[in-house]
């Protein structure tokens, strides 16, 4: 007969509530490693969507994904007499936080090489694309704009003309599409104020470099708009995207490109491997520690719950030796009790997490591997925890029955 | 009562000591008690509390082991002082039955497992130590109460089970320590002579403490116990033994 069950049963409710608490705690290592891969996913999705073969950053930086790149905008007609080349988009990248219906707002704002690029690519699932060179967006669904609904970005007020479905940073906010010029409108919204000192400024520079004494027009241009002296400061993009002719070897091109000291070059294989070694390491990292100590809990628990209910059967262990049970009889009790407390908790994981990770705000991918890794894990912390219990019970002494 | 058996002893205990403890706590518990009981014999320990009764059951029953002294079961030494000469738990497994003053029922064991576990323990098929396990209740009256979890019995009804547990795997010796104390007489006297049923049918030998001085006549041979030391031998009342090699 099945001692382990019928203990149990004995047992029902202090077993249900530990394996439910066991569930819970494994429900979340499960959760957290669902988010890394839902973090990669989304970010993933964005390089793919976008579908660049290349991607020219800001010498020996790892690309707008992974950190600060800026490169001249017109590096994109450099790029473009490149042999081999199909198109190079100028791509611009980054977050802001803004007021919008007295909430804050954060969004990754994404700038599409208009006209080329209407942002067609993007899977929509309401409205349209870009129409207009100016104050329009798309707006990922997770941003909660609606359809038509205008938002006032720095001076200007653009209206929400397209919603997307899944476009996500690896931030986990939310992607909002206009086109590069309005891009980097928003980028570069300074005040007013902030303006003119900044012109100030760009005089007193001015007077003091020797640039400025033998081109006495540059004194006059630095206090007028910053268009006014390209040479001074050319509008700055995070990376230069590049599709390559059908045929042509990327990495041919992308050898080209890479000979040129001020760029580095990436190809999409390189960007989705500088995600997830890079940007999403660190996260993975912090994950994978609190996984690990979740599981050392879940151990801990476990084996204080298995070590209580051996406590509780000391003597009728005792007892069972009197009539001389062997001792993998006794063992195999406390594993199989442990085991099924893994097993019973395994579930109520898998069935809680999938009724709440749905609902989570960013998106949690389980992947069947995942759930192997965890069925193992469970298997191996329940015979860890049982370890403690038939310790104690190897030590039972059978004339414990008359104590 | 002479000493010419020729079959070996059902159990032979020689020089059995034991002292718990050391030094200022140091308790003689058992001193030199040396016993012998043939196969179907029926004996009963008598003494006052503390005399060392239980300490001499359990250390033949191969649970406590003795200070020095030799326990030889069914021909076979068992014991050399502490010193266990065969594989003690395979050894009550197959040879032993106890019962004691509590009925040590597992508590989330029906009745009728908690007989069938100590045959299943014993290499018995689930389904046959299932058959004799209802047989043995039934024998023992508590039938009706096989699937009763030992809560919902009485204490009486629990040493009944506990009996018919030590009886499940036909022991050669059965060791019962106050079995009645927690019986109504009658039922207790019924315990008593179903110990030498048992005894005559299958052949075991049963060492029984109890102060029931009223169902003395129920046993072979009576001992009493006192400091440790086995000694006065009160004749039977009747004889019924065939065979009574003494110490
Ligand atoms: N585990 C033990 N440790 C120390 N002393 C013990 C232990 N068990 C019994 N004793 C002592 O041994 C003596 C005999 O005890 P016991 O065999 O239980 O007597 P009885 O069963 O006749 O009442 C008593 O003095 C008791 O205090
Ligand atoms: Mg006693």
């Amino acid at each position: 007969m099945n001692l382990a069950a019928k203990d149990i049963r004995h047992n029902l409710g202090r077993f249900v509530l530990t394996a439910i608490g066991i569930g819970l705690l494994l429900m979340t290592v499960l959760g957290m490693s669902g988010i890394y891969r839902g973090m990669v996913d989304d970010a993933m999705v964005v390089v793919d969507r976008i579908g660049a073969d290349l991607w020219v950053v800001q010498h020996d930086t790892r690309g707008p994904f992974a950190e600060i790149s800026r490169v001249p905008a017109n590096l994109e007609h450099r790029v473009r007499a490149v042999p081999g080349v199909a198109s190079a988009r100028s791509f611009v990248s980054h977050n802001v936080q803004r007021e919008h219906r007295d909430e804050p707002l954060r969004m990754n704002v994404h700038g599409l090489a208009w006209p080329e690029d209407n942002g067609a690519w993007v899977t929509l699932t309401a409205g349209r694309p870009l129409g207009q060179a100016h104050y329009e967006l798309i707006a990922d669904a997770s941003l909660g704009l609606a359809l038509g609904e205008k938002l006032k970005l720095g001076k200007d007020t653009y209206t929400v003309v397209g919603i997307a479905k899944g476009m996500v940073s690896s931030g986990g906010d939310g992607l909002a599409f206009f086109t590069t010029q309005d891009a980097l409108a928003i980028q570069v919204d300074l005040p007013g104020d902030a303006l003119r000192l900044e012109r100030a400024a760009r005089v007193q520079r001015a007077v003091a470099q020797d640039l400025g004494q033998v081109q006495p027009l540059l004194l006059e241009r630095g206090a007028g708009m910053a268009s006014g002296i390209p040479a001074l400061g050319p509008p700055m993009v995070s990376a230069i995207t590049v599709r390559v002719a059908e045929g042509v070897d990327a990495a041919q091109v992308a050898a080209t490109i890479a000979a040129w000291p001020d760029v580095s070059v990436h190809t999409r294989d390189d960007q989705e491997a500088l995600l997830v070694r890079g940007m999403i390491d660190k996260a993975r990292r912090q994950i994978g520690l609190f996984r690990v100590l979740l599981v050392v809990i879940s151990t801990i628990i476990m084996a204080l719950i298995l070590y209580t209910l051996t406590l509780d059967k000391i003597h009728d262990i005792a007892m069972l030796k009197l009539m001389g049970a062997r001792n993998p009889m006794i063992a195999g009790l406390i594993l199989q009790q442990a085991l099924l407390l893994g097993a019973l908790g395994y579930g109520i994981a898998w069935v809680l997490g999938g009724w709440v990770f749905p609902r989570f705000p960013r998106r949690v991918l389980i992947t069947s591997e995942d759930l192997w890794a965890l069925a193992v894990v469970v298997a191996i912390i329940s015979v860890f925890a049982s370890l403690l219990g038939i310790w104690k019970a190897m030590r039972v002494e059978p004339n414990k029955v008359l104590a | 009562m002479t000493q010419t058996s020729k079959k070996p002893a059902a159990v032979e205990a020689l020089g059995l000591t034991k002292i718990y403890g050391s030094g200022n706590t140091e308790v003689i518990a058992m001193k030199e008690v040396s016993l012998s009981l043939a196969r179907g014999e029926v004996v009963a320990l008598l003494g006052p509390s503390g005399a060392g009764k239980s300490t001499f059951l359990t250390a033949i029953g191969l649970i406590n082991p003795p200070t020095a002294g030799r326990i030889v079961i069914g021909g076979e030494a068992v014991m050399d002082g502490p010193r266990a000469l065969v594989d003690l738990r395979a050894f009550r497994r197959r040879h032993l039955g106890f019962v004691f003053q509590k009925a040590n029922l597992i508590p989330f064991l029906k009745a009728v497992e908690n007989v069938a576990i100590a045959m299943e323990i014993n290499d018995v098929s689930p389904r046959a130590a299932r058959k004799r396990a209802l047989e043995l209740l039934d024998y023992l009256g508590v039938g009706d109460r096989a699937r009763n979890l030992p809560d919902a019995l009485s204490g009486g009804q629990q040493q009944r089970v506990a009996v018919a547990r030590a009886l499940a795997n036909q022991p050669s010796l059965i060791l019962a320590d106050e079995p009645t104390a927690a019986l109504d007489s009658h039922r207790g006297r019924q315990v008593m002579e179903l110990f030498r049923q048992v005894a005559h049918e299958h052949g075991s030998a049963v060492i029984v403490v109890t102060h029931d001085h009223r169902s003395l006549d129920v046993f072979d041979r009576t001992y009493e116990m006192e400091d440790g030391e086995l000694g006065a031998k009160h004749s039977p009342p009747a004889p019924t033994a065939n065979s009574t090699p003494s110490a």
